[in-house]
């Protein structure tokens, strides 16, 4: 019998991927080296990977309140690294670096630089 | 003695989300020792080389980051001395003493919190249980050490917004050395700063950006290169989060490599470095150099690196 899988569709960049039965959204974007959920610390705490579930069926672990507060965990608002979908899920990239999906712009500050220096994109 | 006043980073007391994963990563993984959990359910650890009684505080809760972080000073008399200047200063904030005993084994702490948002204290007092050898004709290394056993707690990297005011509080009334800081623009505003209170190249560094109280890196030191390759290698076996490395850095020199505790708190291990005598010149690093200050290999800056804060 096939292992549990289910399709994870990423609505900022249309990228999906397969994501095994209890291997978390974030794991599993990560270990099929595909892109659109940005990596951070991956234990809850930092809120890089921070997405909202638009559809689908999920359930999360422990993630700092700093990054998902209560209200926003009732939302949908979840941790990619703490999310275990349990359906296909489809989910929007809201966390802080979820404009470098585009390319080059994060929140760090680069203070005196009219924009990012050369050679600081990867 | 040479070296006086304030000696070197104590503690640092750390929020994690599950203790029980906590200390399985900071003992087995990092390779710290238990020393003591209290009645409030934090856990007390110290590096094995370290004779003090602990110097990382775990506390669980619902965020990860820093509490704070402790320096040990060589007196009481310098304790009372620079609790003083610090009121006179006018540049800390929410001045208090902890009372002696709330940590296991330490005296009492006078806590102060920096321009940068951070919360610091000063001690002068803290057991020493020892390092696990005798200290007439000792070995080299004690047994039974486990993961990648650094032999101390080194440094905080630390991210807040009023960094020269700061820079004030650590120089000019602690007595630390400004030994390497990154300037940016035309202007040259000084967007980082290591600073030491001994001869390293930093017991505490400092990146300038628009937050308060923000947590970049806790790092402990290990012997040499191989040793930080051999924690690559355990980053692996354990499946630790990896951040970046094994690398090197331009800035300090550090042979590095960073990783994540299970509550997103980042972690380095690192090599190497250099003595910085106190008169010895400040070294400057450009922004528009800055992908090699941070990471003199691949030369190139890291969102992730950068952005990834608890």
């Amino acid at each position: 019998m096939q292992a549990l899988a289910f399709r994870i569709h990423i609505e900022n960049c249309g990228e999906s991927f397969i994501c095994a039965d209890g291997q978390n959204v974030l794991r599993g974007m990560e270990c099929l080296g595909r892109r659109g959920i940005p990596v951070g610390c991956r234990g809850g705490g930092c809120g890089v990977c921070k997405v909202r579930v638009l559809e689908g069926g999920y359930r999360t672990d422990k993630m700092s309140r700093a990054c998902v507060s209560e209200d926003e965990q009732a939302q949908g608002y979840a941790l990619a690294c703490r999310l275990f979908a349990s359906g296909d899920l489809r989910l929007q990239v809201v966390g802080p670096m979820a404009r470098a999906l585009g390319g080059s712009a994060t929140n760090f500050i680069f203070y005196g630089a009219p924009a990012a220096p050369p050679g600081s994109t990867d | 003695m040479a070296l006086t006043g304030v000696l070197r980073p104590g503690h640092v007391a750390l929020r994690v989300l599950d203790m029980v994963a906590s200390v399985r990563h900071y003992t087995e993984v990092l390779g710290l020792i238990e020393t003591a959990r209290d009645d409030k359910g934090r856990v007390f650890l110290k590096a094995w080389d370290e004779h003090d009684h602990h110097s990382v505080v775990l506390r669980e809760t619902d965020s990860a980051g820093m509490d704070y972080m402790g320096w040990r000073v060589d007196s009481p008399a310098t304790l009372e001395r620079l609790a003083k200047d610090i009121e006179v200063s006018k540049l800390a904030t929410d001045l208090n003493w902890v009372a002696a005993g709330e940590h296991p084994c330490t005296g009492r702490r006078f806590r102060f919190t920096t321009p940068t948002g951070h919360v610091m204290e000063l001690y002068a007092e803290k057991e020493k249980i020892g390092n696990g050898m005798p200290t007439t004709n000792p070995e080299v290394w004690p047994d039974g050490l486990l993961g990648m056993a650094p032999t101390r707690f080194d440094h905080c990297l630390l991210y807040g917004d009023d960094l020269d005011n700061t820079m004030k509080l650590f120089i000019d009334v602690l007595g630390f050395t400004l030994t390497e800081q990154v300037v940016a623009g035309p202007d040259k505003l000084v967007i980082s700063a290591f600073m030491t209170c001994s001869n390293k190249p930093h017991d505490v560094a400092f990146i300038r950006q628009p937050v308060k109280n923000k947590f970049h890196h806790a790092s402990f030191l290990l012997d040499n290169w191989g040793e930080v390759l051999k924690a690559a290698d355990i980053i692996s076996k354990k499946r630790v989060s990896l951040d970046i490395g094994p690398t090197r850095h331009g800035i300090t020199r550090g042979e590095t490599i960073y990783f994540f505790d299970p509550s997103g708190n980042r972690n380095e291990v690192f090599s190497g470095g250099y003595i910085s005598y106190p008169d010895r010149p400040v070294l400057t690093w450009t922004d528009d150099e800055l992908g090699r200050a941070i990471f003199y290999h691949d030369r190139k800056l890291n969102h992730a690196f950068l952005s990834v804060v608890t």
